[in-house]
């Protein structure tokens, strides 16, 4: 197997792949969102609920999803909900840029996800780097925060209209 | 020698193509010589998809523009003349390679487009255009469009918004388990309503070949037209369209080993001759006045604005280097890929194929599951190996809906493939479910 291959399918993704995380359907929610990938068909159905947090920012109160799809996909989603999960609104929006940073990075660690800049959360999140070296595979790591984003995104509008929450 | 001969007579269909010339044509495909992943040699089984090119097909392009490129069916000088001249040749021998004549085939930009084309030219025709010729074409409610859970979306999605359009009802012949249509659901589901039947000749998924003519007979019983997505069949089977008594099939250059950007359209003439445009413009008319414009007949009337005059030249020369080989040889050849497929997929334990199982009016096309591992998840460990096969639903979501699965891999071969290239493909295959620690090793 080549080293590309390794890298790729690390034990970290293939670990979440098997055993994902927040992986459900929660009953109180804000907004379901269903995420498709056309070309291969992975798909993602995520729910997302939001609480006020100190200072009235919002956080991700709970989250919940499920989908089927590569391990890729699927370990990417598991890794993002950990990733985000109980953490604001804001930060997580953050951690999705670093995340497509990773995806843009060719496969080459980019600087901020070395030694101590890189946040906690995105530890095991280091993992798809080597997802960025298949550029048909960038899309299935980017499902599950393409549906987080889409959804807390249209939870920021819903919750800040109570006539309109759930 | 002995071998392949043996083998063409076990396979009752005449000559196939001995090893010397398969080595002739795969030293024809520039491509194929290449490597992939860290220096592996490529083993090419998405040909379905698209297939690669012979040196003729890029000289005939590149002749096109080095020595003949002006504007085709316009201008008085040499260089018109003969661009005219290759783009016309080119026609002929692509009609001539399917059994049509040459005015009954037209170009189009691809075989979606072909589709479409058949399928606005209906709607044009229901909005009055093209007179009392055209009427046999006009859907109103009441009227059914039939198709088939097997299309490939490129003759499913045209005929649903065709039926949006028009009021008219879309309605479908099932799959059965094998993969197969259901033929036996031709006398219930086309009916006296039934305006259009449209099916493929050759599924992309399954590789199940359609037998064309219950099909034909079922729909001229009663009335209807006959639309054949012939884009899987005319590469890899002798295909004469004319005996099959479609009304319509469309092709694509591509997956024929042409070039990308060109497609044909069969239709029969006195069908071509009442069809309405779709597409308007320059190059398709007569008399143009401010007030209203008459039209070419046809193919050219369906030829609007500047064609892909270098990509047709492609086509036919495609077309003639398939000729040359002899589509009998080539459907040989292929059959017998098809049964080192099916066989390889077999041996591995833990994969399963959607399609029929059995090498009889199949391609050499397998789509298949591999258990507790995504379709992609396969793909990514075959091209390690150097080995290129299509992940996903291959543009058959309500195929792949009836099997209960919402991705295949695809492993597609084509005139140029080797059964070396299927043991590597086996080899690879056999090592997916230990990559990914569901059993030991099998290989």
């Amino acid at each position: 197997m080549s080293t590309g291959m390794e890298q790729l399918y690390q034990q970290l993704i293939l670990d979440h792949a098997k055993h994902p995380a927040h992986r459900g359907a929660q009953d109180a929610y804000d907004v379901e969102v269903h995420h498709v990938n056309p070309t291969c068909g992975d798909e993602v159905t995520l729910r997302v609920r939001l609480e006020p947090g100190e200072q009235g920012a919002p956080v991700i109160g709970e989250l919940t999803w499920t989908g089927q799809g590569c391990s890729i996909s699927q370990a990417s989603a598991s890794v993002m909900s950990q990733a985000v999960a109980g953490g604001s609104v804001e930060h997580a929006l953050a951690l999705s840029d670093d995340f497509r940073e990773l995806m843009d990075s060719r496969g080459v660690l980019p600087e901020k996800f070395e030694g101590d800049g890189l946040a906690e959360e995105m530890e095991d999140a280091v993992a798809f780097v080597g997802v960025a070296r298949y550029p048909a595979r960038i899309k299935c790591a980017l499902l599950g925060w393409a549906a987080m984003k889409d959804a807390v995104a249209q939870a920021s509008v819903t919750t800040t209209n109570p006539e309109e929450g759930r | 020698m002995t071998d392949t001969l043996d083998r063409a007579a076990q396979d009752g269909q005449g000559r196939t193509l001995d090893a010397a010339e398969l080595a002739a044509v795969r030293a024809d495909f520039p491509l194929l010589q290449r490597t992939v992943r860290d220096g592996r040699p490529l083993v090419y089984l998405d040909s379905g998809a698209t297939s690669q090119k012979p040196e003729v097909v890029l000289d005939a392009e590149q002749d096109f523009y080095t020595q003949r490129n002006a504007a085709v069916h316009r201008g008085a000088h040499q260089l018109a003349e003969e661009a005219t001249e290759a783009f016309e040749t080119a026609r002929h021998e692509v009609a001539s390679f399917v059994g049509v004549a040459d005015d009954e085939l037209v170009w189009t930009s691809n075989a979606t487009a072909g589709l479409n084309l058949v399928a606005y030219a209906m709607s044009n025709a229901t909005l009055g255009r093209g007179g009392d010729a055209a009427r046999r074409f006009a859907l109103a409610p009441g009227d059914e469009i039939v198709v088939t859970e097997a299309e490939h979306h490129a003759n499913l999605v045209p005929w649903q918004e065709l039926a949006a359009r028009t009021g008219a009802t879309l309605r479908w012949l099932g799959v059965g388990d094998d993969g197969r249509i259901r033929v036996d659901e031709l006398d219930t589901v086309v009916t006296d309503r039934t305006k259009v039947l449209a099916f493929t000749h050759a599924s992309n998924v399954t590789g199940a070949v359609t037998p064309v003519a219950p099909f034909v007979a079922r729909a001229r019983e009663v009335g209807a037209l006959t639309v054949l997505d012939a884009c899987q069949s005319v590469p890899h089977l002798p295909v004469d369209l004319a005996a099959l008594g479609v009304d319509f099939a469309a092709f694509s250059g591509h997956k024929m080993l042409g070039p990308t950007g060109v497609g044909a359209l069969y239709g029969r003439r006195e069908l071509l001759e009442a069809m309405p445009p779709v597409t308007t413009g320059g190059s398709m008319v007569e008399v143009v006045t401010m007030e209203q414009t008459t039209y070419a007949p046809p193919p050219r009337r369906f030829e609007a604005g500047t064609q892909m005059v270098s990509q047709a030249v492609g086509m036919g020369a495609a077309a003639t280097y398939l000729a040359e080989l002899g589509m009998d040889a080539v459907a040989a050849h292929e059959r017998h890929l098809a049964g080192l497929l099916l066989d390889a997929v077999a041996s591995v334990p833990g994969v399963r194929v959607i399609g029929p199982t059995e090498n009889v009016d199949r391609l050499a096309t397998v789509a298949f599951v591999v258990d507790g591992v995504h379709a992609h998840d396969v793909g990514q460990v075959l091209d390690d190996a150097g080995v290129a096969v299509r992940v996903g639903h291959h543009c058959a979501q309500p195929l792949h809906r009836r099997f209960g699965v919402a991705a295949t891999a695809r492993a597609s071969a084509a005139v140029y493939t080797t059964d070396e290239e299927i043991a590597v493909f086996r080899e690879a295959l056999a090592g997916v479910r230990t990559f990914f620690g569901l059993d030991e090793g099998t290989a």
